[in-house]
């Protein structure tokens, strides 16, 4: 898939400390090609460090590492959405062989921990919510965990598992979020009153004295977000065993040392007690941002004297018992200005949690702090909840609330230009965060006109303008249109947690390198981004850098691992800083070396220069072996620095997709589709694409296919497994286009800020977007999949009613036949009630019900 | 690993057969491509199987002395869609097996798994039922013949005696001579998916080609087993070729589906893209006959 910078506004900032002169024979490839220095290596298409080891299966990843020896854990889920486990009878289960102990709800420790893998707060009133055990008597929801068996094999614990004889007393449960407000709903935790974890507001301006001006239209939308499984290739597993007191965990885990905390809370013993290995991971994407069954792995091991157990997730137990992306529920009304100005704005966010905290309300707060700055408005009220269900623990998922947030409010954006016969892009640019914005919390500020710019390229890329003209008021069965969003992105977390990242570079013998950060590779290249950054900023080239891919709390330097899209924003920081303390000291071996003084002295490429004169004295190899071995002066070179991260960045982009509706299929084919991004400098542009690839992925899956479906009489999940979720496949997808406005970030070091999450936001409003054009209809529900184009196109006359058909052929009236497929008129149509008015009315929506 | 009781392996007809009688609680296994999803569900743990794998004699593609087409019952699904006498004669077969899940599965997946299964879904058996297939089994009591519509008895239930094995899948030179067909997986994705619903048309046309002699059309998931459309292929028999002719065919199946709601797709949904099916693999059989409308 080809991609090409778009745009190079300003040139990338060196790190810290950068060379100022180069050696001779560079001098002349410098001058034809300054920004592009061919011995730097950020900013260059340079391959993956685990590349090859992993296209030929060499690299290894937790179930490859574990022996097989180890005990089989099979955790036994509860068959109800709430209630109590009254009793397990696990005669028949112990009286299979191979089985060696089962531990049920009642036998473990009462101690109620944590999972969100935020960084700790020591202040209790910012600490994450402690409302689960190891195994839970109280039933939260259908697939909590209650029992867990170990046996010699799979088959016998899988055996003894089905064995296990459950009573439950059961109780009301209640899966939807607005349901699970009300005064009688069920409670499903006991502190909880109406469920409602957590509520905050925004309050901008005065909201009621704004809605008085006279003249404005209002635009009362109701959209839904649906619950969202990540997907990833490799199911969590984790296995567990003790040596000389201390409980060594291997896992699959984006977040080794924040496990550590958790196993430490969650036993009820010293932090220090666990020994926590991340090996190379097959995907993540939020869901092992969380403590999954480590806790538990931990516990066991402990249970049978320290034995080897592996507890490895079945994809099943992964859809249902992991976590999931919060279903959210928003209420937008905008009032709006006949001249396409907003004079206030309103904005409810209804987020289903599932049973237990997790991350809880940091998504849905995310989701609105988006709110009042895409748009920028003078009133503005924002009020959110996260609220309790009995459906799936919903946790971090790439986007965090932000790809809920963006097909909301960018759908809402759409219908506005609608009403007011605006072309929708034009309507985005007179409203959208302008350049120079600042934002007085996070500090942020739009330094660049960057969402101009995103759009000019999308909508080059596409053809945007004639092609909206083109599918203007079309009729038939095959329809076309095009749509776009917009999105803005935090990139880490400071103000709200703590940012510190840590890094650890050591000097061989040879002039090469290993390098440590507590950032993790989760498969989305970071270790390689890392390394491209520290050949830079240490001085020597990118062949010379070696990862350390695997972090072992025990001995990786501290880090809070990769969520957000901060790794290569946070990490930057402790590699520029890292870096420059290796280099004082190289330069300060190089001065014991040669005697020239430190202000003369530079490491470039590997190569110790002289300034004065760029001559090369020796290479960082031979330094590096003098020093070592010197019988005077020996020492190893290694230098580790931890950097606090004060700042943020705003990540930007947009998304155009064109599309072609089969409206008698109910089918959406896409044409062509296009995110542009403005992350700052690219540290590798393949490794970007690749983000911007899997990222669009997931949002096209968003977008048109992938929801949990419920029984709404027992509370289960229907499709907890691959063939009923539908994921989209290879053959699913489209050319997928990426584009890049390299806008350097001032704040960071190498320039950069986030990509990983962005991707996936802009892209399922681009496409209800799209649909929205093509045929008048607006979706406000996604998935937008065909049951529910079914449905809306059959509530629109696009389509005929077979049962009608059949009521035709019944009676003896002769059969009509069929009308002609008419053109819907623009913006007449929703899946919500229709709630255009102005001021003067009282029409106030209500949602539909449900 | 699987929870498999013993496994019985067969590579000659009569060994199956004869183990068929010894072990009468064993189930068959071929390609696995269901039988071990099931076992690893737990639906069918501990169980034991007789593989038929081994007996290459059910392998192949022939035209037999009556001119029928003869699919040994082990053929997998990605050598039917590469064999030339279906290309030739019946090449909506083909391409019908070829929408079966992935590559992998297609390689090991066979079409008499797909028919013993006796679900609705498979995307064989539309077809199968649309062009009147025989199916053959052997057992203690030599060979017997079974058309299709009458080897699926129930959901999930086809008509095997207990020493029998099916051997071979017929086609009659009568249902495939001058004769086109096209079928229509709908499902959610392009692959790696059960059709929520399969749809099977072919027609004969009259030397001049401006009238339908003979339309059959059969559905999956219309119904709990594979159906036909007596209706729809009444209307369309010896119709002339009109622009009507095939949503008026296409509204006939209302009579003869029986769709249901499932969380899968609405009652109101299946109908409708049985319709729309249905018109659609019409109009394509027809062009494919040399038709025009």
């Amino acid at each position: 898939m080809d991609t090409q910078t778009a745009q190079k506004t300003k040139e990338a900032p060196r790190p810290t400390e950068q060379p100022t002169s180069t050696p001779d024979e560079m001098r002349t490839e410098e001058q034809h090609n300054s920004d592009n220095a061919t011995h730097l290596s950020v900013g260059k298409r340079k391959e993956r460090l685990d590349a090859y080891d992993k296209v030929t299966g060499r690299a290894r990843y937790t179930d490859d590492l574990c022996d097989s020896k180890a005990l089989i854990a099979k955790v036994c889920h509860s068959t109800i959405a709430h209630g109590y486990v009254t009793s397990i009878d696990t005669s028949c289960a112990a009286a299979i062989p191979g089985v060696v102990k089962i531990i049920t709800c009642f036998d473990v420790p009462d101690i109620r921990f944590p999972t969100a893998g935020h960084p700790w707060s020591t202040d209790p009133n910012h600490q994450d919510i402690t409302d689960r055990k190891l195994l839970n008597r109280h039933v939260r929801f259908y697939g909590d965990d209650i029992a867990v068996v170990l046996a010699d094999t799979e088959v016998a614990a899988t055996q003894a598992r089905r064995a296990l004889k459950i009573t439950y007393e059961e109780l009301p449960f209640v899966l939807d979020v607005q349901k699970a407000m009300e005064d009688d709903a069920p409670r499903i935790h006991k502190d909880t009153p109406n469920n409602i974890i957590t509520h905050t507001d925004i309050r901008i301006g005065d909201y009621q004295k704004a809605i008085q001006e006279k003249g404005l239209i209002k635009v009362d939308r109701w959209y839904e977000t649906p619950t969202v499984q990540h997907c990833h290739i490799e199911n969590h597993l984790c296995f567990a065993s003790a040596e000389g007191g201390r409980i060594t965990v291997y896992s699959s885990t984006q977040i080794p040392h924040i496990v550590r905390r958790v196993c430490g809370q969650a036993l009820g013993i010293p932090w220090g007690d666990i020994r926590i290995i991340k090996p190379y991971i097959g995907g993540g994407f939020g869901n092992k941002q969380d403590a999954l069954y480590e806790p538990l792995c931990a516990y066991l091991t402990r249970e049978v004297g320290g034995r080897l157990v592996k507890l490895a997730n079945e994809r099943e137990e992964t859809f249902v018992s992991t976590r999931v992306r919060h279903a959210m529920r928003f209420h937008i009304i905008s009032w709006v200005r006949p001249d396409g100005t907003f004079a206030a704005r309103k904005l409810e966010a209804f987020s289903n949690q599932g049973a237990y905290g997790s991350h809880g309300h940091s998504i849905v707060a995310k989701a609105t702090g988006a709110f009042p700055q895409l748009y920028p408005c003078p009133a503005v009220e924002c009020d959110a909840y996260t609220v309790y269900t009995n459906r799936p623990t919903a946790g971090a998922m790439r986007g965090y609330g932000i790809p809920q947030a963006m097909f909301a409010y960018e759908s809402h954006t759409e219908e506005i230009a609608r009403i007011l016969h605006r072309q929708p892009i034009e309507f985005r640019r007179q409203n959208l965060m302008p350049q120079g914005y600042y934002d007085a919390f996070s500090k942020n500020e739009n330094y660049f006109d960057t969402f101009n710019q995103c759009l000019d390229a999308g909508i080059d890329y596409i053809d945007y303008h004639k092609k909206y003209q083109l599918y203007q008021h079309q009729t038939g069965s095959h329809r076309r249109g095009i749509g776009g969003a917009v999105f803005w992105y935090n990139t880490g977390v400071w103000p709200i947690a703590l940012e510190s990242s840590s890094c650890r570079i050591v000097v061989n013998q040879d002039g090469s390198l290993q390098f440590q950060v507590g950032e993790t590779e989760i498969g989305q290249g970071a270790d390689t981004a890392y390394a491209q950054m520290i050949a830079d900023a240490v001085g020597v080239p990118f062949e010379h850098v070696h990862a350390v891919s695997t972090q072992d709390t025990d001995i990786s330097p501290f880090g809070t691992g990769a969520y957000a899209s901060r790794q290569t924003y946070v990490g930057g920081f402790a590699i520029a800083k890292t870096a420059q303390s290796l280099r004082n000291k190289i330069l300060a071996a190089a001065h014991e070396l040669t005697r020239m003084p430190i202000s003369n002295l530079d490491l470039i490429n590997g190569m110790i220069i002289r300034k004065s004169d760029q001559k090369a004295m020796m290479s960082l190899g031979d330094l590096s072996t003098e020093i070592l071995y010197s019988l005077s002066i020996s020492q190893h070179i290694t230098a580790e620095e931890t950097a606090q991260i004060k700042s943020n960045a705003y990540s930007f982009g947009c998304c155009f997709a064109e599309i072609e509706v089969d409206i008698p299929l109910c089918h959406i084919k896409i044409l062509d589709i296009i995110n542009v991004h403005d992350c700052g400098t690219l540290i590798n542009p393949t490794l970007a694409e690749g983000q911007v690839h899997g990222g669009m992925s997931m949002g096209l899956g968003y977008a048109t296919s992938e929801t949990l479906l419920f029984d709404q009489k027992t509370g289960r999940v229907l499709n907890n497994n691959l063939l009923d979720y539908k994921l989209l496949t290879t053959m699913d997808h489209p050319h997928l286009e990426a584009k890049f406005i390299e806008n350097a970030e001032p704040t960071s070091p190498f320039g950069t800020k986030a990509l990983g999450e962005p991707p996936v936001c802009p892209v399922a409003p681009a496409i209800r977007n799209a649909l929205y054009q093509a045929t008048g209809v607006a979706i406000n529900e996604a998935p937008l999949r065909p049951q529910i184009l079914f449905d809306a196109f059959l509530k629109a006359g696009l389509i005929h009613d077979p049962q009608r058909i059949q009521e035709e052929q019944r009676s003896p009236m002769p059969q009509k036949s069929a009308p002609a497929l008419q053109p819907m008129p623009v913006g007449a149509l929703s899946s919500s009630k229709s709630n255009v008015s102005t001021t003067s009315s009282t029409n106030v929506a209500t949602r539909e019900g449900r | 690993m699987y929870d498999i009781a013993a496994l019985y392996e067969a590579d000659t007809i009569d060994k199956a057969v004869r183990l068929r009688v010894e072990h009468p609680q064993a189930h068959i296994i071929s390609g696995g491509s269901d039988v071990l999803v099931q076992i690893r569900e737990g639906r069918r743990a501990g169980v034991e199987l007789i593989s038929l794998y081994m007996i290459n004699s059910m392998r192949g593609v022939t035209i037999d002395s009556e001119r029928s087409i003869r699919i040994g019952s082990l053929t997998s699904f990605s050598h039917i869609t590469a064999h030339p006498l279906i290309k030739r004669h019946i090449p909506v077969l083909g391409k019908a097996v070829d929408m079966i899940g992935g590559p992998q599965v297609r390689n090991i997946g066979t079409i008499g798994g797909n028919t013993c299964n006796g679900v609705t879904s498979a995307d064989s058996s539309s077809t199968l039922h649309a062009w009147d297939a025989i199916i053959e089994l052997y057992g203690s009591q030599g060979i017997r013949r079974v058309p299709i519509k009458d080897f699926y008895l129930k959901a999930g239930v086809v008509d095997i005696h207990p020493d029998e094995i099916q051997i071979a899948v017929l086609i009659p030179q009568s249902s495939y001579e001058r004769t086109f067909g096209h079928y229509i997986k709908y499902a959610m994705r392009e692959a790696m998916d059960i059709a929520t619903t399969g749809t099977s048309v072919n027609v004969r046309l009259s030397p001049d080609k401006r009238k339908v002699e003979r339309a059959r059309i059969a559905f999956g998931v219309a119904g709990p087993v594979p159906l036909r459309s007596p209706h729809a292929e009444a209307r369309a028999n010896n119709a002339q070729l009109s622009k009507d002719l095939p949503l008026c065919f296409a509204h006939e199946v209302l009579k003869d589906i029986r769709s249901r709601d499932s969380w899968r797709a609405s009652k109101p949904f299946r109908q409708h893209i049985a319709i729309e099916s249905a018109r659609r693999a019409f109009i394509e059989s027809v062009h494919a006959a040399g038709g025009s409308l």
